[in-house]
């Protein structure tokens, strides 16, 4: 299976916002899961326009999906469904 | 961490810049609040109204207008940002009070108290009963009862029972005050006595109903920077790590976001080591017995003006890294303005004093860079003249200035020895502990003390703590 992609927005409201706290995302992973997800820190992805700022912070998953309020806790149950449910 | 608190508070920072830079602030702000808590949508408090209403409380700080001077509270918010009328205004607002307690949004905490809760079993050992060591605690119907009259909250009874039906209630900010500052008024409603208060701000993070407002200068800096003055931006060390990226990175991302220069008021840290070393060998020659402490933290000499003056003859006459970095700035440009940018509530108190014109929070800097739509780790390094060293970098860390001064010392001057202590963190306890040092009960000849624990980087205004 291809690995799970996570583009977690790092722009500068994003990381006011709570994606400060997801910087160390890796090191929470289980071992297990470790070759299988691609976790990459990215400049603002722009879904915080408008009144949208709420919502951040963003992560976005597998190129598509856009989870919002993002919290470590959340990402790492997301992540646990995308590789469990594909296995 | 973040909290639900600081999001709102980071929240509209962000949409104040976002708005001031559209040129819409006086416009949109007094639609921030319903645009924030649309009728028919979930509150936070008892309904939309009432956070409504503390909404414009927040934006009321965040515009620099403390919540106490209100008299007319039919006034928009429109109206304070106008009559501030920052268009024209080239004297910086410099709040007297950096802080402000927001009376809708305190919840009136009842007062703090050990009782007994459901979880009482009333058994036959009854350790609770054993241990107190007032007798306050009687055990009716099968249930164990605190006679308030009596108990002393000592906390015995809440650690002997093997239930943990004890607890302890609080009020959270005169918990966190070390100086009794912070207490409610005949409305049971907090309130600040800024005659005690030291600007340490410990209430400001710990109310868990965020009541406590800092008063913010953002706008201030925001309009200076429209009307075109020259604004250099003095970061302080605790910056390190606070964004993602280097400190040269951010340095870039402050000049990107219209200040006119920037340095690291790191390099007046080194000017703050030079003359504080010197200062404390000329302090020990004159009486090898006495002691020197630091004047780095403001909230530390705040507590020393206001509730030790038996200490103030002690306190270190250097100025602060800030202070040294505004004279770097000031003989390149005097016509320049300074804005110290750092993670402190103190610093604000400071600043008015020396005639730093304003005072950035790590927060309201990246509500600027994020309304800006500027990324630290997308900026390039800033070509610093040279890099501070690492002794300077490291001031705002507890021990920083300690290990500075040594460093300055040690194998320069013949016979040099420092017995220090460090104070890591001021609370009710090193208050006492610091009266021993006055009276000469603790032999040491230099005293380093932090507000905050740790140093500057757990600061209350910090992002990363």
């Amino acid at each position: 299976m291809e690995s799970v992609k996570i583009e977690i927005c790092c722009g500068t409201a994003c990381y006011l916002l709570g994606a400060a706290n997801m910087m160390n995302i890796e090191d929470q992973l289980p071992a297990e899961w470790r070759d299988k997800v691609d976790i990459e820190a990215k400049t603002c992805l722009e879904l915080c326009e408008r009144d949208n700022l709420g919502g951040a912070p963003y992560v976005r998953i597998n190129g598509t999906e856009i989870m919002s309020q993002a919290t470590p806790e959340k990402l790492l149950t997301r992540i646990g469904e995308l590789i469990e449910g594909a296995a | 961490m973040l909290n639900g608190s600081t999001f709102i508070r980071r929240e509209l920072m962000i949409r104040i810049v976002r708005a001031f830079d559209s040129g819409a602030l006086e416009t949109e702000l007094d639609q921030i609040p319903i645009k924030l808590r649309p009728k028919n949508e979930r509150s936070s408090r008892c309904c939309v109204y009432h956070d409504r209403a503390i909404l414009k409380y927040r934006l009321m700080a965040l515009l620099g207008v403390s919540v106490e001077d209100e008299v007319d509270e039919a006034k928009p918010l429109s109206a304070y940002y106008a009559e501030k009328a920052w268009s024209g205004d080239d004297t910086p607002a410099k709040p007297k009070t950096p802080l402000s307690v927001c009376g809708p949004a305190c919840s009136g905490c009842p007062d703090a108290r050990v009782v007994s809760t459901q979880n009482c079993r009333g058994c036959f050992a009854r350790p609770c009963v054993y241990n107190c060591p007032k007798k306050a605690i009687e055990v009716v119907d099968g249930h164990s009862v605190i006679d308030q009259k009596l108990c002393i909250k000592c906390g015995k009874c809440i650690t002997a029972c093997p239930y943990n039906a004890i607890v302890k209630t609080t009020v959270p900010c005169e918990e966190a005050c070390p100086v009794g500052a912070i207490k409610k008024n005949e409305f049971g409603v907090a309130e600040i006595d800024f005659e005690k208060c030291i600007f340490c701000g410990k209430c400001f993070n710990a109310c868990p109903f965020a009541a406590v407002m800092e008063r913010s200068q953002l706008v201030d800096v925001l309009a200076a920077m429209k009307r075109g003055e020259k604004l250099v931006a003095m970061v302080a060390p605790a910056a390190e790590k606070q964004f993602p990226g280097k400190i040269e990175q951010l340095l870039s991302a402050c000049a990107k976001a219209g200040f006119s220069d920037v340095m690291e008021v790191a390099l007046g840290a080194e000017m703050t080591t030079a003359h504080e070393t010197a200062e404390f060998i000329e302090r020990m020659e004159k009486d090898p017995k006495t002691f020197m402490t630091t004047s780095c933290c403001p909230a530390w000499v705040n507590l020393v003006w206001k509730h030790l003056p038996e200490l103030v003859d002690h306190v270190s006459l250097t100025p602060s890294p800030m202070v040294y970095a505004r004279e770097i700035v000031k003989a390149k440009d005097p016509s320049a303005k300074t804005v110290f940018i750092g993670p402190c509530v103190a610093k604000r108190s400071e600043a008015r004093r020396k005639d730093v014109d304003y005072v950035l929070s790590f927060e309201e800097l990246g509500a600027i860079l994020a309304g800006r739509k500027i990324d630290v780790i997308a900026c390039e390094p800033w070509p610093v003249p040279r890099p501070a060293n690492p002794t300077a970098r490291n001031y705002s860390r507890s021990c920083g200035v300690t290990d500075a001064v040594l460093a300055e010392a040690t194998g320069k001057i013949p016979g040099f020895k420092l017995d220090s202590k460090q104070i890591n963190g001021i609370d009710r306890k090193t208050c006492t502990m610091v009266k021993l040092h006055a009276s000469g009960k603790i032999p040491v000849n230099f005293l380093e003390v932090m507000a905050c624990p740790g140093g500057c980087q757990n600061g209350p205004c910090s992002l990363v703590k």
